[in-house]
């Protein structure tokens, strides 16, 4: 499953045809992201070695995702432009201290994530912080409960949809928002999060859950039957 | 497996990370409880309204600034 943009009103939608999925049955084991080609530490081999075309390829390849994030990261376009070019010019600059433990797609979204997380927290102080501790579980359970109907998303145009989306991911806290963005949007697996973000597994999967959580009661609202938002 | 476990274990479900035991309590769980049936279906929709199959675009400004400070970079660099 490739995700969605919902960084401005251009973003884009899974089409909003087809017949709906079954419900209650599990998906698969969620993969580490596809995004990165066979030919990446190719291209990261010969941009270490000084061939600046091959760095300018990675650059190409990997541009529109990580707007994508620091957009989604900060909510702020100038923000995110100045977190994506910070991250690109830091990792060409610190390219020979990668150690290829990992992909260099991820890697770089460690680095995306840090530099918007900055910027979030400079136009936002003190209203976060992602190393805080893991919550308990108390506060969990859905307040508002109410049938969605069989294809609820259907019932919106695109544009109104991607209002929507843009208005609940919005409204999420940012260590939250952080935590969904890497996991549900660019498809990061849990330990890939986990060492973007420098927190524990666990504490990816505690933020994933509640993420996922509040933004389905954000969701009820506008996708309750006999709603008429 | 009661209401506040379903809802514990939800994410792990929804990304069939669940082991095969506590899966399949959950799952008899599903088979009488509506309302957690509704928040797992709910939740799982949440998850995918979210996401695209189509590629993302960088708006072209931001392209050519961010390609100009990287040729600036790269010239710095090399001279």
């Amino acid at each position: 499953m490739l995700c969605a943009t919902f960084i401005n009103s251009k973003a884009r939608m899974r089409p909003l045809t087809g017949l709906p999925k079954p419900l209650s049955a599990p998906n698969p084991h969620r993969l580490a992201s596809t995004v990165a080609r066979d030919d990446e530490h190719l291209l990261v081999a010969a941009a270490k070695r000084g061939d600046t075309h091959a760095f300018e390829e990675l650059v190409n390849r990997y541009e529109a995702k990580i707007f994508r994030l620091t957009m989604n990261i900060t909510r702020n376009r100038e923000d995110a432009e100045d977190a994506m070019q910070d991250a690109f010019l830091k990792s060409y600059a610190h390219l020979k201290d990668f150690q290829e433990d990992s992909r260099f797609y991820t890697w770089l979204v460690r680095i995306a994530a840090n530099e918007a997380l900055m910027r979030l927290r400079k136009r936002r102080p003190n209203q976060f912080s992602i190393d805080e501790p893991v919550e308990g579980d108390e506060d969990l359970m859905p307040r508002e409960l109410a049938d969605w109907g069989p294809s609820p998303e259907q019932r919106f145009a695109q544009t109104e949809m991607h209002e929507i989306l843009a208005k609940v991911i919005d409204s999420l806290e940012p260590d939250f928002r952080i935590v969904f963005v890497l996991r549900d949007v660019e498809e990061l697996s849990t330990e890939e999060t986990a060492k973007a973000l420098g927190i524990s597994v666990p504490a990816v999967k505690s933020r994933l859950l509640r993420a996922r959580l509040k933004l389905r009661q954000k969701l009820n609202r506008y996708f309750r039957q006999g709603d008429t938002n | 497996m009661k209401c506040k476990g379903v809802i514990r274990e939800i994410s792990d479900y929804i990304d069939g990370e669940l082991e095969f035991s506590v899966k399949q309590e959950l799952e008899r769980h599903l088979e009488h409880c509506g309302d957690c049936k509704m928040v797992v279906d709910q939740t799982r929709l949440t998850v995918d309204v979210f996401c695209d199959s189509k590629p993302v675009e960088l708006p072209g400004d931001v392209k050519s600034r961010l390609h100009d400070a990287l040729r600036r970079k790269l010239h710095e660099k090399s001279s």
